[in-house]
């Protein structure tokens, strides 16, 4: 744990990060009908979705940490990750609205892959929900990370599974092309790849900032 | 006359920012905005640092 302490990992992900504006705007991309320029949207709007997975991930193995060990701060640790990642859930649904009024003419167009990714919203605000409602701190920590880990392969199947086996008008489902089939060129991989990592690192130091917060909140409250 | 011989040259100026649709602002403004938030979260943990460390 005491990665979460030291800054090369967030210099790095600054770093990267002003590369993918830099090169983002100025590379070539693939000249396509209707997209046109927003193509550029997928260095700032996929990594917004992969963002969220990375801390959802951490959040989900931090709850069985907890199941296995009973550690309190791995209880925080878990609250303070899925936090993050809603954020970035959030972050992700307003940027695909944009990008769909101009891609598809409607911010909202009952696609499956946008009803599903709404779902699995609800999925993890229902999660916030159901650990304010209990008191009692151990009882909260058991459930809701039993719930944690009962939501994140739901939220993987409503995002990842279920639209693409439907028609949707989400590149990579029914039958669209994937970006990483036919639309996507080798130019845009050298900006993509390096933005999913950076986004990544960036939420985990966002996490860690709110989990470093909320230990000292614990601990303060564990003294009085 | 004078005036119809200066324009036939092209005048070297500091056009970068203005070619290509002027893209080279709209990337200037995102990464002030960047820059800005990147040193604002540099500073939350520094200021979690201190506090931490006065425990």
């Amino acid at each position: 744990m005491r990665f979460i302490y030291q800054t090369w990992w967030k210099v790095l992900a600054v770093v990267i990060i002003f590369y993918t504006l830099v090169a983002g705007f100025l590379l070539g991309v693939p000249r396509l009908p209707i997209l046109h320029e927003t193509i550029r949207n997928t260095y700032f709007h996929v990594p917004m979705w992969i963002a969220m997975f990375t801390v959802f991930t951490i959040s989900v193995i931090y709850s069985i940490k907890y199941l296995q060990t009973g550690k309190e701060e791995y209880d925080l640790i878990a609250v303070e990750a899925a936090n993050t990642g809603i954020f970035f859930f959030v972050l992700g649904l307003i940027t695909g609205m944009l990008w769909a009024k101009y891609a598809w003419g409607e911010y909202w167009s009952n696609d499956p892959k946008q009803n599903s990714a709404a779902i699995a919203f609800l999925l993890y605000c229902a999660y916030l929900v159901l650990r304010n409602s209990i008191d009692e701190e151990q009882k909260r920590a058991k459930i809701s990370a039993i719930y944690n880990i009962f939501a994140f392969p739901v939220m993987v199947v409503l995002i990842m599974v279920l639209p693409r086996m439907t028609d949707s008008l989400h590149p990579g489902n029914g039958g669209n092309p994937a970006f990483g089939k036919l639309d996507m060129d080798n130019r845009m991989r050298v900006v993509l790849y390096p933005a999913f990592i950076a986004w990544s690192l960036m939420a985990v130091w966002i996490a860690t900032i709110r989990y470093r917060i909320r230990l000292i909140e614990y601990k303060k409250n564990a003294i009085n | 006359m004078a005036v119809k011989a200066q324009n036939a040259q092209p005048v070297e100026m500091a056009d970068k920012m203005r070619s290509e649709g002027k893209i080279y602002v709209v990337i200037g403004t995102i990464v002030i905005v960047f820059t800005g938030l990147a040193i604002y979260l540099f500073s939350i943990d520094r200021r979690l640092k201190k506090i931490e460390k006065e425990k």
